[in-house]
Parts: structure tokens; C-alpha cells; sequence
């Protein structure tokens, strides 16, 4: 850092901005989503560092008397969300070819995978034989279940959004689709999120 | 006033035309990055004061030994809120809202953030969240201390512990979306030429800082949400009757709360290796150990959490492994210290506020440090742990740290945000005022700590009546060292000397254009290839006076 001559004192003009990159451009922006899905991982991995927590030091997990879970619904949640992040990668593929109506289809279809899993899930809480405040299983259950749903509900919410504008011709093409891409990394993250509770939840006895 | 604020005629050469102030944009949902950090530097400088008075408050009522002055519950609303305001809508926002909007996009030669609106949503979650926690007041303020452990928590006025929860989650997020936009406008948005090892080293200290913020401020969110679940709706996650465990708690507090003593420190530390070889004319020392072990204490300080908890019942191995990893902070932080001293050593010190406060800065926070290394002692911590040397502590890095940083920083960029030079005489005499009021108020506290005297209690042992009342005559003083500082502030912006681009002879882009700068930041983008911190040598000398012209002038032939 020490000695340097004034070799060279360039001078970019403004012109040349898009060379060094400039906000707006697709890959800042699609960082930014990469970035905020790890802020949003990390209130995740607490809760569930807490989860298993509360597991190790209570001295019976479950708690006593918790009724066992069904697994056939969740199962089934769980294929459908899984088989969804597989769906909605065809979205990406089609807008890359330009093919608004193939992106269409392909985030129609994932919408409706993730009603389904919400209905599931709803339809999971109203049969469940414990309530929030039954015991601490039962209330890490809720929250955690819970607190995934709420961000399927807002993919879902980006999903219906990118549908949305898709109406207007051009406004999603192989050049521009953040939004696509945007809505297909958050739903990615829901589903990994999901298959970590599932077996945090679920499967681990 | 319009008249009053015209700014000063073109540079020759410079070709860009400065801005005429408009005040209305402050208080607009501007997406300018200057804006937004005025935005955030006034706003975040209004809850100093408002924590200013309730610091006031708590040492009027520590006068005397007897609870004379406000009831007990008051005195713990008044202590809870006071560190609240002064953590979450000052030191953060000030620290990296502020400095880090208004600079970086101009230090690394960008037009603006990455996320222009998202940085707008970042700052205006504050004001809301701020007052909501002020209405705290009004219902009954939360008592549990800025920590709000569990259980007591749970059972002290539960309408101001909600409403702390909410403000907090609030400020938090506006956190978190600052932090975003600044790791992407500083990996992504610097100008051509300019790799990460030739950054401005504040740029550093950000990328640190916001990578710390991303990875433990959520955790804390998830504290707070599982915390409201236990308030509001009475679930037990945290309590014991329940079956919950309060020490869960504690562990995901503290890894958030332990990072967000670097969160508030690492951009002062930038902030001060940007001020210090400018004022003392020499380049900075020992560039890429500053620069790493920025990185570095950002990492230690992630696996340190649980030195906070030394009393919680942690199991000796336990208590080791967190000793061990936080005295060895001590040697990053140490690494940056020398090389400061070194940068100063043998330079030609140029002795106004700005570099008072840089200076005292260092000092200070040393002392702040060596405590801080005998706190990590577990064997220390167990018999001053909830002392007053902790408090003494922790505002010797926080108010001899982190304050003395940001006023550093108000005073060496005020030129350049305002286009005004500040009274250097009125700085002086806030500089002493703070210096002495601080000593006089936070030195005592580590021997009223060392002889017993707790932390968070209204009434005390008589025996502490003398030290306690010498802490809160230095309040007062501090009290009254704002007064210059705001008097100097709002004299300044109207009547102060017309600032030239470059008043100290800086070599970071932001010198390079006008004073203020115009929206789009450089007319011309700035590129250089003489190193940002050759100060003091002969083709720097050169450069620094032909300035901005001279790099046209070059510009033109090529």
C-alpha cells in the first residue's frame, strides 16, 4: 500500500456504469434473496437449537401422556411439498426459454401444492389431541409448525404475485425474471426448512 | 433561511453542480443513501438524548442510598429502557445506519446502496419502534433489565415487557435489512479496480459487522417470539413451573446479544481507521491486519456467548472453553490497537475534535478492554458478576468505545454532509467536557463493583454513598458536554466556514466530490490508483492538492 506513482488516474464515465455494475442489475438482487434466505435460516436453526434443547435436558421427551403423532398426513404434506420444489424449478427452466405460458403452468401448479399442504396442515391442527399450552412438545409443535407455515403462506403470496405480472406480456423474460427467481429460492428454503422439522418433529423419537 | 444554505459555487473543473438543500427530504421516504444516513445519524443522536435523560434520572435517584427520587418499579423501567434506547436506537443505528449508509457507497465510488427502497424501509421502521417503546411508559415500563430473562420477565408489568418485545423484533428487523444491503453494495457495488483487499478499511469493519448481524440477530428474534408466546398466550417454554428452562433462554439472548457488543464496536473501529492516519498525515499501519482481524473478532465473537452466563450453572469444561475463546478476542483487538498507536507514532498530528475523539476513543477503550479481559476470567466474573464493575465495564467500551467513535466520526464528516466546517473551539471544549464527565463518572464504578455494590437496585449500603455520588456529578458533567456539541451542531450547519471538497486532505473517494455531495454522488467516477491511505508522501501531498481537478484533468488525456 506503501509507495505507488500516480500511474493512472482514470476516469470512468457515467456511460460505462453498467460495466462495474450498477443497482438493479439481477445477480445484486438475487444475492440479496441468497442473503436475507440466511438471516431467515438463522431464526430457523435457533428455534431449533431451542427444540433441542428443551429434548435434552427435559427428563422424559415427549413429555408424559403426549399422544403419539399420525405420520400418514404429514407424509403426505411432505411428498407434496418436497415434489413442489421440483415442479416450480420447471418455471425457471421455461422463462429461460422464454416461455411465459410454461412459467404460468408450472407456478399454478406449485400454488396449488402449497394450498394443499396449508389445507393439510390446518386440517392436521384441528384433529391433533393437544393443544399449545399441553406441554412443552406441544407448544415447540405449534411454534414451530406454526411459524414454517406462515412463510409457505408467504411464498405462496410471492407465487400468486409473479403469476400476477406474468399477465403483462414482457414483463418476464429469459433477460429479466428476478421475480421467478426470487419465489422459486424462497420456496426452495421453505422445503428444506420443512424436511429438517419434519424430522426434528416427527421422526426423531 | 433558503439564502442562508446556498451552497458554494462550482469547483472549477469539478463540474458537478451541489445540491440545494431542501429539508423536506429528511423527512421523506428518500431512497437516497445520504439522506437516509442524516436520516438515521439525527434520529439515532434525538434517542441518545432521550437515553441521556433517563441515564440522568437513574444516577439522580443513585445520589443518595435511600429510593427517594423515583419508586423502585420506576427506577427498573428507567434502567431497562435507558439501556434499550441506548443499544437499539443509538449505538446500532448511529454506528452502522448511519456512517455506514452515508459512507459506503461513496468510499467505494458507488451511486447509491444496493437496495435503495429497501434501505428507506430499514430507517423508517425506527421511529415507530422507538416510540412504541416510549408509550412502554405509559402502560408501566418493563423492569427486567435490557436482558429480560425469564422468569421475572414473565411476572413483572407485562404490558411494557410486551411492548418491549414488539419494539425490539421491530428495531431488530430494520437491523437484519441494513445489514443486507450492506453486504451486497460492498461485495458487489465497489468500483472497477477496487478489490477487497484495497477497500477503505470502514468498508471492512461493515462487511464484519453485517455478516455478524445476519447470523445472530435472528436467533435473537426467535428468543423474543418464544418469549411473547410465554407472556401473551402462556405457553412454558422459559418456565420452570411449566417445564420450560430459563437457561435456554439466556443461551439464545446472549448469541445475540454477545455479538451485538461488536456489532456496535467493529464500525467504530472503522471508523477510527479512517480518521486517524488522515488527521495524523501518515498512512495507515498494518492495513491487512486491521482489515483481518475485523473478520476475525467477528467469528470469535459468534462462539463466546456463554461467558455472559459464567453464573447460570454452566458446567466448569463449559465455562473453559468460553474463557478461553473470549480472552483470545483480546489479541485481534489488541493487533488493531497497536497498529493505530503505530499510525499515529512519529505523524504529524493535526489535534481537532475529530481526532481529540478519535484519540480518546483509544485510550478509553483500552481500559474498556483490559476489563473486559479480566471479566472473561471465569474465576473474576463468579465474584463481580451483576457488579458495578461490569456496568463500568461495559461503558467504558460502550461510551468510551463506541460514543467517542461516533462523535469522531460526526465531527470529521460533518464538512462533508452538511458542506459546513464545525467550531473547532465549541468541539474542544465539548471533548474535555466528555472526557472528564466520563471518567469521573464510570472510573469510581469499577471500585464500588470490586467492594460489592450490584447492579439494577435503587437503594444501596450506605458505605457507597461517596463513590456514588462522585459517578453522578460526572453525569451531570456529561449532561452538560452536549450542550456545546448541539449548540456547535445547529450553529455550524447554518454559519459555519464553507467546507472545501477535501478540508482534512482525505485519499477515500467521498473527498473527491463535493461538499455535500450531489445525489449521484461523483460526476466523474473516481479511480485512482494511488493507495487510500498514502498519506503524508509526496505524490499523495500532490494529489490531495490538485485534488478532483487534477484527476479530470487526467481523465481527459486517456
Amino acid at each position: 500500500m506503501q509507495s505507488s506513482a500516480i500511474e493512472t488516474q482514470t476516469i470512468v464515465n457515467y456511460e460505462t456504469e453498467a460495466a462495474h455494475g450498477h443497482h438493479g442489475h439481477p445477480d445484486h438482487r438475487v444475492f440479496g434473496v441468497i442473503v436475507f434466505l440466511i438471516a431467515e435460516a438463522m431464526i430457523f436453526l435457533g428455534l431449533f437449537t431451542a427444540y433441542l434443547t428443551f429434548r435434552a435436558v427435559a427428563p422424559t421427551w415427549p413429555p408424559e401422556g403426549t399422544p403419539e403423532l399420525e405420520l400418514l398426513l404429514p407424509g403426505i404434506n411432505t411428498i407434496i411439498l418436497i415434489s413442489s420444489s421440483f415442479v416450480i424449478h420447471n418455471a425457471d427452466s421455461a422463462i429461460k426459454k422464454n416461455d411465459v405460458k410454461g412459467l404460468r403452468t408450472w407456478f399454478g401448479i406449485t400454488a396449488l401444492m402449497g394450498i394443499v399442504f396449508l389445507a393439510g396442515q390446518l386440517y392436521e391442527y384441528f384433529h391433533l389431541e393437544f393443544g399449545l399450552k399441553t406441554n412443552l412438545f406441544a407448544s415447540t409443535f405449534y411454534v414451530l409448525t406454526g411459524f414454517h407455515g406462515l412463510h409457505v403462506l408467504f411464498g405462496l403470496v410471492l407465487i400468486l404475485a409473479v403469476l400476477w405480472r406474468s399477465r403483462i406480456a414482457g414483463h418476464y423474460s429469459n433477460t429479466s425474471h428476478f421475480g421467478v427467481e426470487a419465489a422459486e429460492l424462497y420456496w426452495h428454503f421453505v422445503d428444506v426448512v420443512w424436511i429438517v422439522l419434519f424430522i426434528l418433529l416427527y421422526l426423531l423419537k | 433561511m433558503t439564502q442562508v444554505l446556498q451552497e458554494e459555487a462550482k469547483v472549477p473543473g469539478q463540474g458537478a453542480v451541489p445540491e440545494k438543500r431542501n429539508w423536506r427530504k429528511y423527512f421523506s421516504f428518500s431512497t437516497d443513501h445520504k439522506v437516509i444516513g442524516i436520516q438515521y445519524l439525527v434520529t439515532s443522536y434525538f434517542f441518545y438524548l432521550v437515553g441521556g435523560l433517563l441515564a440522568e434520572a437513574v444516577r439522580t435517584e443513585l445520589a443518595t442510598p435511600e429510593v427517594d427520587f423515583v419508586s423502585r418499579e420506576l427506577y427498573n423501567g428507567l434502567f431497562t429502557v435507558h439501556a434499550t434506547v441506548m443499544i437499539f436506537l443509538w449505538i446500532v443505528p448511529a454506528a452502522t445506519g448511519a456512517f455506514g449508509n452515508y459512507l459506503i457507497p461513496l468510499i467505494i465510488g458507488a451511486r447509491d446502496m444496493a437496495f435503495p427502497r429497501l434501505n428507506a424501509v430499514a430507517f423508517w421502521l425506527i421511529p415507530p419502534g422507538g416510540l412504541l417503546l416510549m408509550s412502554s411508559f405509559l402502560v408501566g415500563a418493563p423492569g427486567s433489565g435490557w436482558t429480560s430473562y425469564p422468569p421475572l420477565s414473565l411476572v413483572t408489568d407485562q404490558a411494557g415487557q410486551a411492548i418491549w418485545i414488539l419494539s425490539v423484533l421491530i428495531l431488530g428487523t430494520s437491523t437484519i435489512l441494513g445489514a443486507l444491503n450492506f453486504i451486497v453494495t460492498i461485495l458487489k457495488m465497489r468500483s472497477p479496480g477496487m478489490t477487497l483487499n484495497k477497500m477503505p478499511l470502514f468498508c471492512w469493519a461493515m462487511l464484519a459487522t453485517s455478516a455478524l448481524i445476519l447470523l445472530s440477530t435472528p436467533v435473537l428474534a426467535g428468543a423474543l417470539i418464544l418469549l411473547g408466546f410465554d407472556l401473551i398466550v402462556g405457553t412454558a417454554f422459559f418456565n420452570p413451573t411449566g417445564g420450560g428452562d430459563p437457561v435456554v433462554y439466556q443461551h439464545m439472548f446472549w448469541f445475540y446479544s454477545h455479538p451485538a457488543v461488536y456489532i456496535m464496536i467493529l464500525p467504530i473501529f472503522g471508523l477510527i481507521s479512517e480518521i486517524l492516519p488522515v488527521h495524523a498525515r501518515k498512512p495507515i499501519f498494518g492495513y491487512r491486519a486491521i482489515a483481518y482481524s475485523s473478520i476475525a473478532i467477528s467469528f470469535l465473537g459468534l462462539i463466546v456467548w456463554a461467558h455472559h452466563m459464567f453464573t447460570s450453572g454452566t458446567p466448569p469444561w463449559l465455562r473453559m472453553f468460553f474463557m478461553i475463546n473470549t480472552m483470545v478476542i483480546a489479541v485481534p483487538t489488541g493487533i488493531k490497537v497497536f497498529s493505530w498507536l503505530a499510525t499515529i507514532w512519529g505523524g504529524k498530528l493535526r489535534l481537532n475534535t475529530a481526532m481529540l475523539f478519535a484519540m480518546g476513543f483509544v485510550s478509553m477503550f483500552v481500559i474498556g478492554g483490559i476489563s473486559g479481559v479480566m471479566v472473561s476470567s471465569a474465576p473474576f466474573d463468579l465474584h463481580v458478576h451483576d457488579t458495578y464493575f461490569v456496568v463500568a465495564h461495559l461503558h467504558y467500551v460502550l461510551f468510551g468505545g463506541s460514543v467517542f467513535g461516533i462523535y469522531a466520526g460526526t465531527y470529521h464528516w460533518f464538512p462533508k454532509m452538511t458542506g459546513r466546517m464545525v467550531n473547532e473551539t465549541l468541539g474542544r471544549i465539548h471533548f474535555v467536557l466528555t472526557f472528564i464527565g466520563f471518567n469521573l463518572a464510570f472510573l469510581p464504578m469499577h471500585k464500588l463493583g470490586l467492594e460489592g455494590m450490584n447492579r439494577r437496585i435503587a437503594e444501596y449500603d450506605p458505605k457507597f454513598t461517596t463513590l456514588n455520588l462522585v459517578c453522578t456529578i460526572g453525569s451531570y458533567i456529561l449532561a452538560v458536554s452536549v450542550i456545546p456539541f448541539l449548540v456547535n451542531m445547529g450553529w455550524s450547519i447554518f454559519n459555519g466556514a464553507k467546507a472545501p471538497s477535501n478540508p482534512w486532505g482525505g485519499l477515500t473517494f467521498e473527498w473527491l466530490t463535493t461538499s455535500p455531495p450531489p445525489p449521484e454522488n461523483f460526476e466523474v467516477d473516481p479511480v485512482w490508483t494511488i493507495g487510500l491511505y498514502d498519506y503524508g508522501t509526496e505524490e499523495a501531498t500532490e494529489v490531495i492538492k490538485a485534488g478532483p481537478v487534477l484527476a479530470m484533468a487526467a481523465g481527459a488525456e486517456t
